[in-house]
């Protein structure tokens, strides 16, 4: 967590990485708590930013606080490195902050996303910063704030595991795809922000340190580096990942979570990696599955 | 063939381009300067700088040039450069009595101390279109008061409160030495203390306060309001400095203030008596003051010992749900790509459609 003190680095008549060196130690301060209380969410005065909310301010605060010139930074939208907002959100910083930028998981050592954690293995010199529409996960179950941080207080959730057995009783299993909650350290239950429930395995003892930042709602937590996340289920419905029939059409990978692409108006499709470096890199070592068949 | 999110890097500075040359239409018409828009756009102007929470006319009138007219864009714009300024401190309270005033009427005593002044207003206006306005207008000079205006104007709620019909202020906490409370500083937290509220409030979207304001008077928490005085005009603003120790005037804000007068029938908690709601914005905004002064007194039940029955009383509703660039934000974020999330609820669909087509082996 060092960085440059003072208005050092300044781009473009903005201190760098845009926030005053004052809102980045709040911010920081905010960060250091939500480490100490693994799955905490933490309050925090968000600043409103040159973006819209719910377009990742709080991600973006989050990597402002912590980003140093000597950072590499990645971000990625639904997977992907070249959706629209993820390009917005690395020019913001390659402007503001000036740092190199990159698309390759294995070189950035901070990471944004939305939707989705990548495929290749974080490291313990990697940060992943989250970008959190809806912190609480108990929201869609009691909307009063006051309510559900004395639900969390008290380590309350009941409440979640009768909506997820009234999943199962109806549906015959737990029907959340996506936000499926966490326990994290056996204490906090913690909404993983919108990512699958396909990456949710992947946030277990992860050896990265995992940033969440919600800005509209000012709040931060993290998942410190090692620390167990499970994800909620019954001894007698364990968690279980979505599976694709098919294999990725690029890449071939039988491993990865797919977006599906509508290729005409007659029901054709094809599915392929959502993580779009993972997959270029796959392809170029050259899968040993025969592509081309797939693809068609 | 899988071009679907590529080129989004182009993509996005050709609609920076096409954005910019929509804002500025068609070069037959001179462009917009900012001292039309904030000369002849006063009131949008004075919306910009309450809502942006910025008192700067300059600025108010580039964002909304900025914003080809859209206001809610404006205050965003506002917003975002408002957080890279550094903070020397918190004002003394406004003296609003000592309001060097424009305009300042009531409507609970006929004649009162410093009299009725009505001041710009499109209150007895017919809202017929003028014509004549469609190309460059005489004006006719307005006509000066034909009584002194600057006499000390006492503020209604103060007459009825030195007779014991008005409950004193509450929510000062500037006794005790504490400044306000700072949302652009501190986090929400209920419940709020009222500087916090009306901060918010006074931030709020004026759309949304205008609602509920009005929800209040059609039966929903119904508190018997009444405008006992909206005022607008002139004050100084005050600091004190650290290194100095006493307070100096850093200049003159224009603003709006409506006290409203709301019946009170007495509770366990409080005897008889009227109560307060509060509204101040930057510049002209009345219909904004106005109902926020209608919300104050709504979101006040609970301190009151009222019965809490309505959305205007409820304070976690309220003030999570009043600001307008959080609101647009959020709600305009469903126009970001969510292919993820729904690719997994599709899945989930597909799945759950074919076990229902297969009924035997579900039944399990």
């Amino acid at each position: 967590m060092t960085s440059t003190v003072g208005d050092n680095g300044q781009t473009d008549g903005y201190n760098f990485a845009y926030l005053n060196e004052q809102t980045k130690r709040m911010i920081r301060r905010a960060i250091l708590k939500a480490i100490a209380i693994p799955g905490y969410q933490v309050p925090f005065a968000s600043r409103e930013m040159p973006m819209p909310y719910g377009w990742g301010t709080g991600g973006v605060q989050v990597t402002a606080a912590i980003l140093t010139p000597e950072d590499t930074l990645k971000v990625i939208d639904q997977g992907a490195d070249d959706t629209t907002n993820a390009v917005s959100i690395r020019k913001f910083f390659t402007k503001t902050a000036n740092v190199p930028t990159t698309t390759h998981t294995g070189d950035a050592s901070v990471i944004q996303t939305r939707h989705r954690i990548p495929e290749q293995e974080l490291r313990e010199d990697q940060v992943l910063v989250y970008q959190v529409p809806i912190p609480e996960p108990l929201r869609f179950l009691e909307p009063r704030e006051t309510e559900t941080r004395k639900m969390h207080a008290l380590s309350e959730y009941g409440l979640m595991h009768v909506k997820l057995y009234e999943d199962i009783a109806r549906h015959g299993h737990i029907a959340t795809t996506y936000a499926y909650p966490v326990s994290v350290s056996d204490r906090y239950v913690m909404d993983p922000s919108p990512t699958p429930k396909f990456d949710n395995p992947k946030m277990d003892s992860m050896p990265a340190l995992q940033l969440f930042g919600a800005g509209r709602e000012k709040r931060i937590y993290a998942v410190p580096p090692y620390t167990k996340v499970k994800s909620l289920d019954f001894e007698d419905h364990p968690f279980e990942v979505q599976r694709w029939s098919e294999p990725c059409a690029l890449c071939g990978a039988r491993d990865t979570f797919l977006d599906e692409v509508i290729l005409d108006d007659e029901g054709g499709r094809m599915f392929c990696c959502s993580d779009t470096d993972a997959c270029e890199a796959r392809q170029q070592a050259g899968s040993p599955d025969d592509l081309l068949d797939q693809a068609s | 063939m899988y071009v679907a999110v590529k080129g989004g890097e182009k993509a996005i500075e050709a609609a920076h381009k096409l954005n910019a040359e929509d804002r500025r239409g068609s070069e037959r018409y001179p462009e917009l300067s900012l001292g039309q828009i904030s000369e002849q756009l006063t009131l949008a102007v004075d919306r910009v700088m309450t809502e942006g929470s910025l008192y700067d006319r300059e600025l108010a009138a580039l964002a909304i040039k900025q914003a080809r007219g859209d206001l809610i864009e404006a205050i965003f714009l506002i917003r975002a450069s408002r957080t890279t300024l550094p903070r020397f401190g918190s004002s003394l309270p406004l003296e609003t009595g000592k309001m060097s005033v424009r305009r300042r009427i009531s409507a609970t005593f006929k004649d009162l101390p410093g009299g009725q002044i009505l001041g710009p207003t499109f209150d007895y206006q017919h809202r017929l279109l003028d014509h004549d306005l469609a190309g460059p207008s005489d004006l006719e000079p307005a006509d000066t008061a034909p009584v002194d205006v600057d006499q000390e104007m006492p503020r209604v709620l103060d007459l009825l409160g030195a007779q014991g019909l008005m409950e004193p202020p509450s929510g000062q906490n500037t006794d005790h030495g504490d400044s306000p409370g700072d949302l652009t500083t501190e986090p929400l937290e209920f419940p709020a203390s009222r500087d916090v509220r009306l901060q918010n409030l006074a931030r709020g979207d004026e759309g949304f306060l205008l609602a509920l304001g009005y929800s209040t008077q059609r039966g929903y928490a119904r508190n018997h309001a009444f405008a006992g005085e909206i005022r607008l005009g002139e004050v100084s603003v005050e600091i004190v400095p650290e290194e100095l120790g006493f307070a100096i005037d850093i200049g003159e804000i224009t603003v709006s203030e409506c006290e409203m007068v709301n019946q009170f029938k007495g509770s366990k908690k409080a005897p008889p008596q009227f109560t307060r709601g509060y509204g101040l914005a930057f510049g002209h905004c009345e219909r904004k003051v106005m109902a926020m002064a209608l919300v104050d007194r709504a979101l006040r039940a609970e301190e009151l010992g009222e019965d809490l029955i309505a959305p205007a009383q409820d304070e976690e509703f309220v003030l999570s749900h009043s600001d307008n660039v959080q609101a647009t934000g959020f709600v305009e974020h469903l126009k970001l790509p969510h292919y993820v999330d729904f690719q997994s609820e599709l899945e989930l669909v597909r799945r759950m459609r074919a076990e229902a087509s297969a009924p035997s082996e579900a039944a399990e």
